[in-house]
């Protein structure tokens, strides 16, 4: 061994199992409602170069002109440094809340700005809005299947979550009020609703108008706080437009979370909620333990992309892409899902929700599909239970229209495996059981070959 | 000296392989070497040859790492590397092999069948597989004969729930296992050299033991070590796994899964490259043996460097 000088750590070294256990002795006990596992492993091979990824849920930024973004960077940097640069209130600045009330104005929603508060991502919107009315032990209502990323906000707050079935109208309303009913006779109080009803992540669906109008009943019937998750409203490639929940209510039990990230960019890390004026004061509060401020840089950003005007453009080039992308994946699907497959036909959004013969465990499949250097998300993760293990969300934002067709190809070949070796292995030409099938994916989705659009 | 660590690849098993190389890394570092890391890919020959490291430690996970696949390449360029040689790992890696190996130096395992997708594909297996099961019992255990951790066993608790867990095992290799599940203590010795370690033991706690992914998951499955086993035990186990050990032609070190029957151990099987990270059973066994990870690191440069008596 030579006796060279030890040089510095690049990474903190754990010398020891006994250092795990002296932290582990530490950690506060919503960590470890935490998940962790070789699924997750798993899903990080999905970042892999050459793999095709329909895992993510990535809006496509490549699309925004590099000329124009240098040009409001350069307008900050010499007429606003000192102040992008600075810290700034908590609840956002005026000028950034304004963009919000015209985002919020092009779906049709009057907004007060004190109801506004800018946040770093819906993500962090979502966070406030838990840490604000969550206690452990408390009831929180979501979809089946929800929005992956909700899932580990509400389990580390200690919520007990329940999911509510969801069909090709949305969150099955009706089920959520005898849920409501069964709460009540137990003496529990659910905290509040969370909801994606605009071309649902991940299940890409749109809740009915008449289920729309029936949950804000609800809501005023339980005063029972609605949050609605809306990031996806204005990517609509067809269909009529519905009216958010946030203006069938009228803002006194719907807390409305917003983003940037799918009109304009993820990366900027901005995001809003809009409450009832109570509410807000406590998620201000929280805000200010958090991170005291949204990045004032990237408010004066989007301050000065909207000054340009040309946003609703933008947002109408996205509609155009993604239109067509989507149009792409369902043609594909067509082609190369097997006849036992479904899957949902958003009218918009990122994602497109498949679901395949009962026998097929996705995360098993995605493992196969890696192999074929493709990738998506399975369904377990849009579940707090052992549902959704044969479904996947495909995502048709993120990648070009030859990689959505080359990326369900290979999926499709994977899952056409599968089913041949099944069907040997049983003896049956199987069509699987239609009735088992009704009975367990209350989602009903088309079929392979029908008609699509 | 110079060791250059190998991690990552290609295997479902990245993510672990790339924590078991950091933390091997950062003790390498502190021992005073020269750690190059390399994420194995297409360039790995052209970067071997181009760095020409004294001895390469192989901290690969799974089919791709643990295989044999970069040992014969490292046999190839001449380059000493840590662990079992490339034959050893490819009898490790592959169950049923190393089962039959077992099995016929007279090692107690649990009984099995083993197939390839063609059999049921093309040559119809499936109308053997009632008679198969009949002779296992249930439950049983179906499993990938090549795969890493947990990733794509499931139990079957009765005939209806055979072919879906092996469509599920059949995403991971071309040949699965169908084993009779026997009942007991689950056991892992590492082997360090021609020496055994302290026993550790896997206790799920609580919920379901049929879960196979639980058995991964900080805080689903707690790990005592040295398992508290009577000396008859102990000594039956340790035999047990040292004889796996040399009965697969492992050197270096290897880490062999057991279960503690009423009747005696049943060897489940031997991983080649067992994990290294801050959880992993390797680190924990050397710990309770009152080895650092640094001096394990050490150790297993030294038996890679030592020259072979074979």
């Amino acid at each position: 061994m030579s006796e060279v000088p030890i040089p510095p750590h690049r990474r903190r070294a754990h010398t020891s199992t006994r250092d795990l256990e002296r932290y582990a002795g530490l950690f506060a006990e919503r960590t470890t409602v935490m998940r962790s596992s070789a699924m997750r492993d798993l899903m990080a091979i999905t970042a892999r170069p050459e793999v095709i990824s329909l895992a993510g849920g990535l809006p496509d930024t490549s699309t925004f002109p590099p000329k124009s973004f240098a040009a409001q960077m350069t307008r900050i940097a010499q007429e606003s440094a000192a102040e992008a640069l600075q810290y700034g209130p908590t609840e956002g600045f005026e000028e950034t809340k304004d963009c919000i009330v015209e985002v919020m104005g092009a779906e049709g929603m009057l907004v007060d700005p004190h109801d506004v508060i800018v946040t770093t991502g819906g993500q962090q919107a979502i966070d406030l809005v838990a840490k604000t009315l969550v206690d452990p032990g408390d009831v929180v209502i979501c979809e089946a299947p929800t929005y992956p990323g909700a899932v580990p906000v509400f389990c580390s707050y200690q919520a007990e979550v329940i999911q509510v079935e969801c069909d090709e109208d949305g969150m099955r309303v009706d089920e959520l009020e005898r849920l409501l009913e069964t709460l009540r006779a137990e003496g529990k109080r659910p905290k509040f609703v969370y909801t994606v009803p605009t071309f649902q992540n991940p299940a890409g669906v749109t809740m009915s108008l008449a289920r729309r109008q029936r949950l804000v009943e609800l809501a005023r019937l339980h005063e029972l706080l609605v949050v609605e998750d809306n990031p996806y409203g204005l990517l609509r490639y067809g269909g009529e437009t519905l009216p958010p929940l946030y203006q069938l209510d009228g803002g006194d039990f719907v807390i409305y979370i917003g983003t940037f990230s799918k009109i304009l960019s993820p990366g900027i890390r901005l995001g809003w909620a809009v409450a009832p004026p109570p509410v807000m004061e406590k998620i201000v509060l929280g805000k200010q333990a958090s991170d005291l401020c949204t990045s004032t840089l990237t408010q004066y950003f989007v301050r000065e992309y909207f000054a340009e005007g040309r946003w609703r453009q933008y947002v109408e080039d996205l509609v155009e892409l993604y239109r067509a992308r989507r149009d792409t994946m369902l043609a594909a699907l067509a082609e190369h899902f097997p006849a036992a497959a479904t899957w949902t036909e958003p009218q918009g959004g990122l994602f497109i929700w498949a679901t395949l013969p009962e026998y097929i465990d996705t995360g098993d499949l995605l493992a196969k599909a890696l192999r074929a250097d493709v990738a998506f998300v399975p369904g377990q993760a849009a579940y707090i239970d052992e549902r959704g293990r044969n479904s996947m969300r495909l995502n048709f934002s993120g990648v070009d229209e030859g990689e959505i067709r080359e990326g369900i190809r290979r999926i499709g070949a994977v899952i056409a495996e599968q089913v041949e070796l099944y069907e040997a292995l049983t003896g049956e030409r199987a069509v699987p059981a239609q009735p088992e099938q009704a009975e367990t994916n209350v989602l009903p989705f088309r079929k392979a070959g029908e008609a699509g659009g | 000296m110079k060791v250059a660590v190998l991690k990552g690849g290609r295997s479902l098993e990245r993510g672990v392989s790339l924590r078991s190389g950091a933390r091997v890394e950062d003790a390498l570092e502190r021992l005073g070497h020269e750690a190059i890391a390399l994420d194995v890919g297409g360039d790995l020959v052209k970067r071997l040859v181009a760095e020409r490291p004294d001895v390469a430690f192989v901290a690969m996970h799974g089919v791709g790492g643990e295989d044999g696949t970069a040992q014969e390449l490292l046999e190839i360029l001449g380059i000493p590397f840590t662990g079992p040689g490339a034959a050893a790992c490819a009898r490790c890696m592959d169950k049923s092999q190393a089962k039959s190996a077992i099995r016929e130096a007279g090692l107690p395992t649990p009984d099995w069948f083993a197939f390839s997708q063609t059999a049921f594909r093309e040559l119809g297996a499936a109308d053997a597989l009632s008679r198969l099961e009949q002779g296992l019992g249930f439950p049983l255990v179906v499993k990938p004969s090549r795969g890493g951790s947990s990733l794509g066993v499931k139990f079957a608790g009765s005939a209806g729930e055979v072919p879906q867990a092996l469509v599920s095992a059949f995403s991971y290799d071309d040949r699965v296992l169908l084993e009779r599940f026997v009942e007991g203590r689950e056991l892992a010795v590492s082997v360090l050299g021609e020496e055994a370690l302290p026993v550790v033991e896997a206790i799920p706690t609580g919920g379901d033991s049929y879960d196979f992914e639980a058995r991964y998951e900080i805080g689903r499955t707690r790990f005592v070590c040295p398992a508290e086993l009577s000396g008859e035990q102990s000594a039956a186990v340790t035999e047990a796994a040292l004889a796996t050990y040399r009965t697969l032609g492992c050197s270096g070190f290897a880490r062999v899964d057991l279960i503690l029957a009423d009747d005696g151990p049943q060897v489940l099987e031997a991983n080649a490259i067992p994990g290294l990270t801050d959880t992993s059973l390797l680190p924990q066994a050397a710990e309770a043996a009152g080895m650092s990870f640094e001096r394990l690191v050490e150790r297993i440069l030294e038996l890679a460097l030592e020259p072979v008596a074979a």
